[in-house]
């Protein structure tokens, strides 16, 4: 979706203010939002890509004046409340007021906390040869999902050049929909910055973006 | 619903997470213990420490470099390192002649095994926007200053790919242990928005 969420090439901002140190968390609760949701994902409730894409869905308000934090914790509570696993009574009570609903997978033990945390791949047997060779000059495409995408928009429509080849793996595309990996040859794909941003753009700059074969067409 | 004029950000979203954990606990859908121990795990055990002494062994290692370069997650898994790292770490080198950069503009994707969670600023609008149009000018915001004719390469992580900066080594540091060249690589340096001091 051309969401807020897009946000490569917007102007406006301002500079990026870095403070020497800071805390993995700020406060307790943002780390119980990181828990609380990685323990949901891991009982098979969303994958990353609707994870993701409940993010992307908060709204531009909300969007652009919430933390990272926050933004976790509304998304977790709005795909809990689209699973019917809670209702916005109890959100209000702060208590379980109904019967529980079975999980997709049983609920995260501390035994199994460890494996948990360790990433998983996406990679995936190949269902057909990769259409694109290191070095082959290659058009994103102008696609406009409705829905979630990692296709930037700042690359659509762009020419560039595939710089390597990282396999086959789960499309986020498709993934989201929950029905499957479907997956596709992933390419690094080098842009030159006046290609993305104009003649006057930096000569010295490139920009890569991985890119699933589906956004991709020769050129 | 909470009153969000008579309470900071902070204090609303503290009564609003101990609510829904209460109410996932109860429904037995998450157990606190072992919220506890995803928070541990993210307080104590990664960090920037482990990318640094990934940085180190490269520096001082040819072969090690090599296989870094050639398969990241490969050549770290056989470190014994004391947490995992996960599929589909790139590691990107630095020379005085290239300057890597990584960002991930769809969201803030971070490869979190080898440098932990990612700082706010990582996450920030202002990072996410402007590194892939403006990177001299992020760098400036860093207190970095590249020579004009150093090449950039603006990595955006847009899938479940992961990037590490192997930085460039500093002159003079060659009788150094590799416990004391950890010691000199920062998390930024990693990210690609600074440099190792010499």
């Amino acid at each position: 979706m051309n969401g807020l969420h897009d946000m490569g090439g917007m102007d406006g901002f301002g500079t990026v203010v870095a403070p020497a140190r800071e805390p993995p968390f700020h406060d307790v609760w943002e780390g119980r939002v990181m828990a609380i949701s990685r323990a949901l994902a891991a009982t098979g409730l969303w994958n990353i890509d609707q994870g993701r894409y409940g993010i992307e869905r908060l709204t531009p308000e909300i969007y652009l004046t919430s933390s990272y934090h926050r933004k976790w914790h509304l998304r977790t509570e709005a795909l809990l409340l689209e699973a019917g696993l809670i209702s916005a009574a109890e959100l209000a009570a702060g208590h379980a007021q109904g019967p529980a609903k079975p999980l997709p997978r049983v609920m995260l033990r501390p035994d199994k906390v460890p494996a948990t945390l360790v990433r998983g791949t996406y990679e995936r047997p190949a269902p057909a040869p990769a259409r694109f060779k290191a070095g082959a000059t290659v058009r994103a495409r102008n696609i406009h999902p409705a829905s979630h995408t990692r296709l930037p928009r700042y690359a659509r429509g762009r020419t560039g050049v595939v710089d390597r080849i990282y396999g086959c793996h789960v499309f986020p595309d498709s993934y989201v929909s929950g029905k499957g990996d479907d997956p596709q040859w992933l390419y690094a794909v080098r842009f030159e910055a006046c290609e993305l941003w104009g003649a006057d753009a930096d000569p010295t700059v490139t920009v890569l973006i991985d890119a699933f074969e589906p956004y991709l067409m020769s050129a | 619903m909470h009153d969000h004029d008579h309470h900071s950000e902070l204090s609303e979203m503290q009564l609003r997470v101990k609510a829904l954990e209460t109410i996932l606990t109860e429904k037995g859908y998450v157990d606190p213990a072992a919220l506890d121990l995803i928070v541990e795990h993210y307080e104590t055990k990664v960090g920037p420490h482990i990318g640094a002494r990934v940085v180190a062994k490269a520096w001082a290692e040819p072969a090690f470099k090599r296989a870094l370069l050639a398969d990241a997650s490969k050549a770290i898994a056989g470190l014994g390192l004391d947490t995992k790292v996960g599929d589909h770490l790139i590691a990107v080198e630095n020379t005085p002649q290239l300057h890597n950069i990584i960002v991930c503009t769809l969201c803030s994707c971070y490869p979190w095994d080898v440098l932990g969670l990612p700082p706010t600023w990582y996450k920030s609008a202002p990072y996410r926007s402007r590194t892939v149009k403006d990177p001299r000018g992020v760098l400036a915001d860093f207190g970095v200053t590249l020579p004009a004719t150093t090449q950039i390469r603006v990595w955006d992580s847009t899938a479940e790919t992961r990037y590490l900066v192997l930085p460039v080594r500093p002159a003079g540091t060659e009788r150094l242990s590799q416990d004391e060249l950890a010691a000199r690589v920062t998390r930024d340096s990693m990210v690609g928005t600074g440099l190792v001091a010499a």
